[in-house]
């Protein structure tokens, strides 16, 4: 393929892309100078807050707001939900207060009556003979000869129940932000968000506000791991509230309520029958899978998951359910269909006699076209995980109560780049700035930014400024789906090729030498061949006079920037003790590609982080709801249980580079490494204690259970 | 909570099952901050002191703050979590779960790394508070953010903060630890996008750089 | 949180009289811990906040051999971990604190809170009462029970102790003094714990007018004593069964034990069972699993939490075993 002048720098060129850099936003975020939506405070500005419905399903008989309007400080009382309207989970927003005070607004809330009708509700799924007309089933999927396959007196069949609970998002900083009015056409919000360009059509259709009136801003965010893309009905609240009271007002969810409604990931349980050839080689699935993701169900996850089991039934039941409505969870979907599939395969492999390992191996053609990386990156994972030394049959046989196994997952993602737009300007005081309205989730955004720029510049990262987080800027899309880096990275390699070639044209009649034959480097101009003629990035920008160069960065664009499509192993080393069920983590391997990487700092961070989640939801996470009162039950962080610094034993990361892997260019990398973790986990459990505990989060009560049922032999 | 089962009583009227209710009237009124502040140690008060019932409503208070006091109007209700970051405009302790529990809000009192949530301003008073810009003053960053930045111990960084404050209490009291310890001493923050390998290794490795500087002996990662 | 009044009171005489004569309408502000996020929560609504923070005579921590340890309601769990001799003569105890995890709570709770905190069921901290009913109906028999009790658990309490040191301190044989208008009372902790029959009733033996002044612990010199907690995280957690045993040896046959359980019942729950079990025997893996089998014997686990009559089981054996090896 011939050079195209967007390209990415050789591997030998590169002064930064790949190397391991500190993100920009370390010392502002460290020493608590990084100003996030719940940090805004604006002159006047007011507390609003939100009453909710306690009940799980429920009509609105009444609501009285008198005495709450009455209270001292209190400025306005909102009615978001009429009387008459039926509420679908306990959590629901009926009545906005705004007051002086924080502390006022709670007040008001409780002076609120408000009468309902109950209605009867369902909020566990598991059990699906219990939930009535609940349960839709979506028509039977077949794909090649299941029968026969199934029926081949040669197969050896593995038929086995997995499942994973509705776990919630819990993003640290809750949902909310604050909203004022600049005058009376124009709003301004500050909200924590994940799609600051994407706010202001959402904000605007429902206000009937010009969308040009709105501007959205998010500077730094506290998390939002897929549940943070609209302005949600708080969003839209606060801005009808600031225009009521004519202030700024601050609206953000407190924690148990965020808990209840603000995020959730949906279940899946399943009964799996998989059956392969006495070698290995898989011939047949069937699944019949059910679960929720609250009142709208839960759609048929991709499974079988990475590997295309030929001959497939597959049956889909989804459960309506009174609790708060499911959100895009990290990597949707994938999660729990690499769970349902991976640890279903893991049985198969132990009814073989096989190392799951090589069982995968056996099979990897039915994961094209990533069947080599796939190849390599186990290798790799076995290595790290020393699994040849470790590995050993299912049932840990040594003595005492610990047992301790591995287990291995292997996931997929997309991960192509968004759609973004940047501007690029290089002063005249040499001053560089990226402007776009992409926001920074705490997956590096700015500071893949900076390093694109940097490296294009031939200058350090400090030299460039990076404005993100304004929807005034140009577009950019949402950071979901693994897009952003591929997104961003592009506008910004392309911008600023396109920026240095009009400095170059500016600056060659001085070096006397065509722009062509100009490059920047160490921070010159030089030319190609000749560093002794250069000048200074200053100097050379002092040529420019006194207009910057403006110039528009897009993505997508021409040359291949980026690409899509990534696989990842992971390896789980755990002990158990078996006489108390409680899991440990000893080492968590993963082995991932992301085609090229900008700074491999951050993204091994995010596979770090990504693990570290991985092992929440696997070992402790889980949204409780109780039947009766149709509730969650641990909607605080006492009770939802995220995983702390002493349960992620040792997380070891290998990021696949180089040849084969650099030259697919930029793809995302926040959701992938996120997916295995739970298969591989479970998949541990099982090879130490010689049992599969079926379903996630693998507590001791679960494991003393399937222990129980027999285990170790 | 507002969706809480909810049996609220009705807002208080003068009560009478409050043995002194004496204490209730006027109470604020005679009342200053400067009774509770210089309370450390106690103050001589004769056990019919009236005074000794504040608010509800809002209080004079003094808090000390970063080595500068602050004069703040506030309810006794008031966390001192709310004094930072409502009426302060002093945001570096965050609001994660406001129950004790996540460490997003870790400050340090007289020495000691307490959760601001859990804290009522009003009995802050007295006590030295050191924020995270307490810590970082005059825009230099400590030892331990230094660290912090190097390690990549953050994400999205809202914890931060918490961590950073939690980490410097901890390591002025255990200068020297092993990975264990840090993992046993940071065991009252959490993180929601998994910055703990990052959190483990910055923390070790301000202790290292700071017995380096003084020709100690670190035990290094462990 | 609903407004409230702050008194601040520098005896502990003040403090009793600022105190309300029926719960609910006045509360005690110890470490702060638990009671702001109960407040936070709004399970509690008191009028008036009285902190014991001021109150000197409520502090310290001392040890004399012969009459043990005193520790003061006010002392912080830290410095019950620092205190040199604590970590000596008492290693249970330190080794109970040092289970709570997170330096910020050990830094701020206080022993009298430790003993004084509410439960953590989660009906109870959802407004459902300390009995967990709504509209008179039982929620946790049918309900989502895997925290809660599976002794002491026919009703109508479900819930379990929450208390870290209560278990050890019981096992040693401490008694708490209790300061009230007609002075001070001494009760047993073991007899301090009550098992609430009515949602107006609390879980321990104080009054509303009542605060914790000392807890007081006899000399343990002689005996070999140990804890274990089974918490499902390392990081701040509760357990989910916890034992603490303190064994009196002759030579290396047991002379007297004391076997008491965490975290499984609506108080902390002596197991004479398991002390029969093991008075008179040599310590061996086999006679420590026979009293935790014993500790267990009359457990009536609710529909989801079987498991922990298993976890309570081992929780006594390992810690037999521990404290016969030499203690913490």
């Amino acid at each position: 393929m011939a050079k195209c002048k967007y390209d990415w720098p050789e591997a030998g060129q590169r002064k930064l892309i790949g190397k391991r850099i500190s993100r920009v936003t370390g010392p502002a975020m460290a020493s608590g100078q990084a100003k996030y939506s719940y940090d805004i405070n604006r002159p006047g500005m007011l507390y609003a807050r939100l009453l909710a419905c306690p009940y799980a399903h429920a009509k609105i008989k009444s609501i009285d707001t008198s005495e709450a309007e009455k209270l001292p400080g209190v400025k306005t009382v909102r009615i978001i939900q009429r009387v008459g309207t039926e509420i679908q989970w306990a959590g629901d927003e009926i009545v906005a207060v705004v007051a002086e005070r924080e502390e006022i607004a709670e007040d008001a809330l409780r002076r609120i009556k408000v009468e309902y009708e109950k209605l009867p509700h369902i909020v566990h799924e598991e059990d699906l003979s219990q939930v009535g007309d609940r349960a839709k089933p979506a028509a039977e999927q077949r794909t090649g000869d299941p029968d026969a396959a199934f029926k081949d007196p040669d197969a050896v069949i593995s038929e086995g129940y997995y499942g994973l609970p509705v776990i919630i998002h819990c993003t640290p900083e809750t949902h909310g932000g604050v909203a004022e009015w600049v005058d009376a056409e124009n709003l301004r919000v500050w909200i924590s968000t994940q799609n600051v360009s994407g706010l202001p059509p959402q904000i605007a259709e429902t206000l009937g506000t010009p969308v040009t009136n709105i501007q959205a801003l998010c500077e730094y965010m506290g998390g939002g791991f897929g549940s943070k893309f609209s302005p949600d009905r708080w969003g839209i609240e606060m801005a009808r509230l600031a225009k009521d009271v004519g202030k700024p007002v601050k609206l953000m969810l407190q924690r148990e309520h965020d808990s209840m409604v603000a995020g959730a990931r949906p279940s899946y349980f399943a009964k799996i029958r998989v059956a392969a050839k006495k070698d290995g080689t898989l011939t047949g699935w069937e699944s019949d899978t059910w679960g929720t993701g609250g009142p709208g169900g839960a759609t048929l996850p991709p499974i079988p998951y990475v590997l295309n089991v030929p001959n497939q039934i597959k049956r889909h039941t989804s459960v309506a359910t009174n609790v708060g409505p499911a959100r895009a969870w990290r990597a949707p979907g994938h999660p729990q269909a690499c769970y349902l599939t991976m640890t279903a395969l893991d049985d198969l492999a132990a009814k073989l006699n096989m190392d799951p390992i090589e069982f995968l191996m056996k099979n990897l053609a039915l994961a094209k076209p990533r069947e080599q990386i796939y190849r390599q990156e186990l290798q790799k994972a076995a290595e790290l995980a020393e699994w040849t030394k470790n590995w050993h049959p299912r049932g840990d046989k040594s003595p005492g109560p610990i047992k301790r196994g591995l287990g291995v997952s292997i996931h997929t993602w997309g991960g192509g780049g968004h759609n973004s737009l940047c501007n690029v300007a290089i002063h005249p005081d040499g001053s560089v700035e990226i402007t776009l309205g992409s926001q920074d989730l705490g997956t590096g955004t700015r500071t893949v930014i900076a390093i694109t720029a940097a490296e294009t510049f031939g200058l350090p990262v400090e030299a460039v400024t990076v404005n993100i987080g304004d929807s005034k800027y140009p577009p950019s899309g949402g950071s979901g789906g693994s897009t952003t880096v591929g997104g961003v990275s592009g506008s910004t390699r392309r911008g600023c090729v396109d920026a240095l070639e009009q400095l170059f044209a500016a600056v060659a009649p001085g070096l006397g030498v065509p722009a062509e034959q100009l490059e920047a480097a160490d921070g010159r101009i030089q030319v190609k061949g000749d560093a002794a003629k250069s000048l200074t990035w200053k100097q050379a920008c002092a040529k420019l006079g006194v207009k910057s160069v403006q110039v528009q960065g897009k993505n997508p664009g021409p040359c291949q920037l980026g690409s899509s499509g990534v696989g990842g192993v992971q390896i789980a080393d755990v002990s158990v003790d078996t006489e108390t069920g409680i899991v440990k983590i000893n080492k968590m391997v993963a082995v991932q590609d992301c085609g090229l990487i900008i700074d491999l700092k951050t993204a091994e961070n995010q596979c770090y982080g990504a693990i570290t989640m991985g092992i929440g939801y696997s070992l402790f996470e889980e949204k409780i709801m109780d039947q009766v009162t149709g509730r969650m039950l641990n909607p605080n962080l006492d009770s939802y249980k995220l995983a702390g610094i002493g349960d992620i034993g040792e997380i070891v990361v290998h990021m696949m580079t180089g040849p084969g892997y650099d030259d697919r260019g930029v793809i995302g990398l926040g959701e992938p490494p996120v997916i295995a973790p739970g298969a591989a986990i479970s998949n541990a459990v099982a090879n130490a204690i010689g049992v599969r505990v079926p379903t996630l989060p693998l507590t001791p009560a679960k494991v003393l259970a399937a222990l129980a049922k027999g285990g170790i032999a | 909570m507002s969706w809480k089962k909810d049996k609220v009583r009705k807002p208080a009227k003068p009560n009478e099952a409050l043995t002194r209710r004496d204490f209730l009237q006027g109470a604020g009124v005679a009342v200053s901050g400067g009774l509770l502040v210089g309370r450390e140690p106690a103050i001589a008060a004769s056990p019919d002191e009236k005074a000794k019932v504040l608010g509800p409503e809002a209080v004079p208070i003094t808090l000390r703050i970063n080595g500068k006091a602050q004069k703040l109007t506030l309810e006794p209700r008031v966390t001192l979590l709310d004094a930072l970051r409502n009426h302060l405009d002093m945001t570096g302790a965050k609001k994660m779960c406001d129950r004790g529990t996540c460490g997003a809000c870790t400050v340090i009192l007289d020495g000691k790394a307490v959760y601001a949530c859990s804290v009522l301003a009003i009995a802050a008073q007295g006590k030295e508070i050191l924020t995270i810009e307490g810590l970082a003053a005059g825009g230099k960053l400590h030892p331990v953010m230094t660290a912090f930045v190097e390690h990549d111990a953050h994400q999205c960084g809202f914890c931060t903060p918490g961590f950073v404050m939690a980490s410097k209490a901890f390591l002025d009291k255990n200068p020297n630890p092993l990975q264990q310890d840090v993992e046993e001493g940071l065991g009252g923050n959490l993180c929601r996008c998994g910055v703990y390998v990052g959190v483990r290794q910055a923390a070790l490795d301000a202790a290292k750089a700071r017995l380096g500087e003084k020709g100690g002996k670190a035990h290094g990662k462990v | 949180m609903q407004a409230f009044e702050y008194a601040n009171p520098t005896t502990k005489e003040e403090a009793v009289r600022l105190l309300a004569n029926q719960w609910g309408e006045a509360e005690i502000l110890a470490g702060g811990t638990d009671s702001l996020s109960l407040m936070k929560d709004h399970v509690s609504t008191p009028r008036r906040v009285v902190s014991l923070q001021a109150i000197k005579e409520l502090r310290g921590i001392e040890f004399k051999p012969a009459t043990g340890l005193r520790l003061g309601a006010m002392a912080t769990l830290s410095e019950l971990i620092e205190s040199a001799a604590v970590r000596r003569e008492y290693p249970a105890l330190v080794e109970a604190a040092e289970g709570v995890r997170s330096p910020q709570i050990l830094n701020m709770g206080t022993v009298g809170g430790d003993l004084c905190q509410r439960p953590r069921c989660w009906y109870f901290r959802a407004g459902y009462g300390l009995l967990a009913r709504d509209d008179g109906k039982a929620l946790v028999p049918e309900g989502e029970n895997q925290y809660h009790a599976i002794l002491g658990n026919s009703g109508p309490a479900y819930f379990v102790n929450p208390s870290s040191l209560a278990p050890a301190l019981i096992a040693l044989g401490a008694k708490v003094r209790v300061f009230g208008p007609q002075g001070t009372r001494e009760v047993g902790l073991d007899k301090f714990f009550l098992t609430p029959a009515s949602d107006d009733q609390r879980e321990c033996d104080l009054k509303a007018n009542e605060i914790l002044t000392d807890i007081l612990v006899p000399p343990a010199k002689g005996t070999k004593m140990a804890i274990y907690e089974v918490r499902q995280r390392e990081a701040l957690d509760y357990p989910l069964a916890a034992a603490a045993v303190v064994l009196r040896l002759d030579g290396k046959t047991v002379k007297s034990a004391r076997v008491v359980l965490g975290h499984v019942a609506p108080v902390p729950w002596p197991a004479p069972e398991a002390e029969a079990v093991l008075v008179g025997k040599t310590i061996s893996e086999a006679v420590a699993d026979e009293a935790g089998k014993a500790a267990v014997s009359k457990a009536t686990p609710l529909s989801k939490n079987a498991y922990k009559v298993q976890l309570a089981r081992v929780a006594v054996k390992r810690a037999i075993l521990r404290a016969a090896q030499g203690g913490a």
